[in-house]
């Protein structure tokens, strides 16, 4: 039993080796790392956000406001289906169509029986122009009972819709944030409805925010001067006016706009953030896609000497006077603004509007000092953790105590070296996890040397009580090693990033650890007591 | 040389004959830890089960607490604590989650936390620097809340599962027994020390399960094998030998462990304190626990004697 053939040997001396190899790219920065041939070890253990620094936001897309949009735009199509257009006749309506949101339902009545087969088949071809969204599923249902229809979304259509605008809210932040995709910034979904954003280093966790919360909807709109003031303060607008608040940096109040705008922001194809022109300040420098260009250079010849406003996010951004026909297919949006706002606003103009707006659910900042502070306590605690057991583990079981720190240190390798192919990541509490594992792996050790003892105690030669002790220890170590193994995969399931960290390592540890002590152990306890046949052990 | 010796060779004592004494022990210990954790001084929730917000401060210079509570107090926005942080530098604010008006629950959680970075600058100028804030909306704490119970609930299941499948239900039964003192006195433990509990606690109480039940398992494992050895012995004194035999280990692991821990609580930082503590003291109650609550509690059931037939490993010899 503690004869080992020499493949063994090899084999286990082999994996510590191994092991100690794939930790060493541990000790070299990425970059240094990246330029090593392509047959050296890669994986590195990436270091938490708690350790290096950095902003955790949990962010939660309005998928229900996504839902009751696309609604809306339905009804105002069937409204429209209904009209009289080429040769079709009028469809009567006892009344605008009602929109349910909480049965994603629209709902119509038609006044005339005889028109409710028509208007059922408008219906019809107006659902099935729209979009189809793969598995041959129509995204309405239609029911026609009596005079009544009703237009339903499919539930498996609204999960499409929800997915779809999850991977465009991503989509839009990842172009917000990290536009040339070279930054270490971590864009995942959650569930249904979530997005996960992680950016380490110092990014300010406040400007991250405030470009991902604003929705990005651009527009221009046509300004009406001929409401007084006072009219407008009484909300007396003509039809199809809104009133909107203009910047506090453009000295603030209101304009009267028209509510369908010119241009929208989906046909301005590029924006940049420049310095002023005139002079003073900061511009955005944008430009049209063919479409927009059109539209835009129509509108200015024709409206040349009026006022004209910018909307972003439902405030004016800026009103300038028309001077001249604007051909170029671009221009630029002047305004007080900051060197940082002017390249905010310019970023969310090039990555297009959000979907839908997000909320902030989650966030976890923590500052690159107090992250190599907790690094370095949990570099110093892990030491002196370190040392402490060695130095117990020679006291109490001499040379075999120092039989199990080698192990231990071998176990500390091999967790490493595993951590490092997993490419895990290290937390906080992950630190705690590798000091609890060096306080617990001597678990087996004590387990399999109190056998010894008894075995000794009771009569036995030292190699046949050390046989017995390895042997007979085994069922508790397994035991007792495999409920811990269960409590760090609840933790990894449910748990959440940190604590991850840490039952990943814990995990990790359990298992060196048992190797180590029995297999790593027993190999140099065995190579101790048949080269030099001791008649006794102390233990 | 002469190794150091904790558990002298002939140890033999009589855990079960103490049965009675440790169960007054237990249950006091374990109604104390109630009463701390639902009535007084009562659990201190982090953000991450209560929602809010917690700022971690560091300033050049000592921060005078008071200044920064007039600061935070005169925002109102409810209850709201200051602490000082591991260094007189160093400050917490921790705020509970309270509505906004006109703003999504969750948002409103975002905009309070600017108005209080704000109010912290203006108390204490611009060199104040802000290490670490977790902003918790109330979706996000419930969640995790729910996860947090679920977590705990599925590991005593499973252990339960799991020993119930390598020995006997009562086997299971006693060591989820352990399982739920030790939780309990834990907890109460850290809502007696005021610790703030949050989800790295709830990690700390998976492992102290996972610990307290590793413990048990291995006396467990010596009785069983007693069990097949000494077919005739009475239980309480077979109980007691197999307690007296694994004492070293016990010792010896939980010392290391400890050892470990010890040195994570002094030197490793203000932030994961509460969470080396957790697990500290439930290694100390979960060595209690597999000495007096989970191995005695066989006494009160009693347990199958005859092993070797239903295992099909050595077929009987006596």
């Amino acid at each position: 039993m503690l004869q080992y053939r020499l493949w063994q040997k090899i084999l286990i001396v082999g994996s510590v080796i191994l092991a100690a190899i794939l930790a060493i790219p541990n000790f070299f920065t990425k970059e240094e790392v990246a330029l090593w041939p392509g047959f050296a070890p890669k994986g590195r253990i990436a270091l938490g956000l708690d350790l290096q620094g950095g902003s955790y936001l949990l962010l939660g897309v309005e998928t229900e406001k996504v839902i009751d949009d696309r609604l809306t735009a339905m009804r105002q199509e069937i409204q429209r289906a209904m009209r009289p257009t080429g040769g079709r006749e009028r469809i009567a309506l006892e009344a605008a169509p009602t929109l349910n949101p909480a049965a994603d339902s629209i709902t119509l009545r038609v006044r005339d029986a005889a028109q409710v087969e028509d208007a059922a088949k408008r219906v019809r071809d107006l659902t099935r122009a729209r979009a189809v969204i793969g598995a041959g599923v129509r995204p309405y249902d239609i029911a026609v009972t009596g005079p009544r229809i009703d237009v339903v979304m499919h539930p498996e259509a609204k999960r499409a819709f929800g997915q779809e605008a999850l991977a465009d809210s991503i989509e839009v932040v990842r172009r917000r944030i990290d536009p040339a995709g070279n930054k270490e910034v971590l864009i995942q979904p959650q569930g249904a409805d979530r997005i996960v954003v992680q950016a380490p280093g110092d990014n300010d966790p406040e400007a991250l925010k405030q470009i991902i919360n604003r929705t990005g909807q651009l527009s221009f709109h046509r300004v009406d001067v001929s409401v007084s003031p006072e009219d407008q303060a009484a909300g007396l607008l003509p039809p199809n006016r809104i009133v909107m608040p203009i910047a506090a940096t453009e000295g603030g109040g209101a304009l009267v706009l028209w509510e369908e705008p010119e241009v929208t922001g989906d046909m301005v194809e590029s924006a940049s953030a420049g310095l002023n022109s005139d002079g003073g300040g900061f511009q955005i420098n944008f430009s049209f896609d063919s479409r927009g260009a059109r539209r835009f250079a129509d509108y200015t010849r024709e409206h040349i000497g009026e006022l004209f406003a910018i909307v972003l996010d439902n405030e004016v951004i800026s009103y300038p006077r028309i001077q001249s026909a604007i051909t170029g297919g671009g221009g630029r949006i002047t305004g007080n603004f900051s060197p940082e706002e002017a390249n905010r606003i310019a970023t969310l103009i090039r990555s297009g509007a959000l979907p839908a707006p997000l909320t902030t659910l989650d966030q976890r900042t923590v500052g690159p000092d107090l992250g190599a502070d907790s690094i370095r306590a949990g570099g110093i605690a892990s030491i002196i953790a370190f040392g402490l057991v060695v130095l117990f583990m020679i006291v109490t079981y001499g040379r075999f105590g120092l039989y199990a720190n080698i192990a231990l240190i071998a176990n500390l390798i091999l967790l490493f070296g595993v951590l490092s192919i997993l490419g895990s990541t290290l937390t906080l509490p992950g630190i705690a996890g590798i000091v609890l594992t060096i306080g617990m792996a001597v678990d087996a050790n004590v387990l399999i040397y109190e056998r010894i003892r008894e075995e000794i105690t009771g009569g036995k030669t030292p190699i046949q009580a050390t046989e017995l002790g390895f042997s007979k220890a085994f069922s508790a170590i397994a035991d007792s090693n495999i409920t811990t193994l269960l409590a760090a995969w609840i933790m990894l399931m449910l748990g959440a990033g940190p604590v991850r960290g840490f039952a990943l390592t814990l995990a990790v540890g359990v298992v060196t650890s048992v190797f180590s002590a029995i297999v790593i152990t027993r190999l140099i306890a065995g190579q101790y007591l048949l080269s030099k046949r001791p008649k006794t052990i102390t233990l | 040389m002469k190794l150091l010796k904790l558990i002298p060779d002939d140890t033999n004592f009589p855990f079960t004959k103490y049965r009675w004494h440790a169960l007054v022990v237990t249950l006091a210990a374990f109604f104390g830890s109630l009463f701390a954790i639902f009535a007084a001084p009562g659990l201190n929730f982090g953000v991450d089960f209560r929602g809010g917000i917690t700022i971690e401060a560091h300033d050049t210079a000592p921060i005078d607490l008071s200044t920064v509570r007039q600061a935070v107090g005169a925002l109102n926005l409810g209850a709201f604590k200051v602490q000082e942080f591991g260094a007189p530098t160093q400050i917490v604010v921790a705020l509970e989650a309270t509505p906004v008006e006109g703003q999504a629950a969750d948002a409103g959680q975002q905009e309070i936390a600017t108005r209080v970075r704000e109010a912290i600058i203006a108390a204490l100028g611009d060199d104040v620097k802000f290490e670490r804030q977790e902003v918790v909306g109330p979706t996000v704490s419930g969640e995790l809340t729910q996860r947090g119970f679920l977590a705990v609930g599925l590991a005593t299941t499973m252990m339960l599962a799991y020993i119930w499948f390598r020995f006997q239900l009562q086997w299971g039964a006693g060591a989820v027994l352990g399982v739920i003192h030790d939780t309990v006195i834990t907890v109460g433990l850290i809502a007696l020390f005021q610790f703030t509990f949050d989800l790295n606690v709830v990690a700390a109480i998976l492992t102290v399960i996972g610990y307290s039940v590793n413990d048990t398992v291995v006396v467990y494992d010596r009785i069983r094998e007693n069990l097949r050895k000494y077919k005739k012995m009475p239980l309480a004194e077979l109980i007691d030998l197999s307690l007296n035999e694994t004492l070293t280990r016990t010792v010896v692991t939980g010392g290391t462990s400890i050892l470990a821990l010890a040195a994570l609580v002094a030197f490793g930082g203000e932030v994961l304190r509460g969470f080396c503590f957790a697990i500290m003291f439930g290694i100390i109650v979960g060595t209690y626990s597999s000495l007096f609550v989970a191995a005695p509690f066989l006494l009160l059931t009693g347990v199958k004697r005859d092993w070797a037939k239903v295992k099909g490993a050595a077929p009987a010899q006596a």
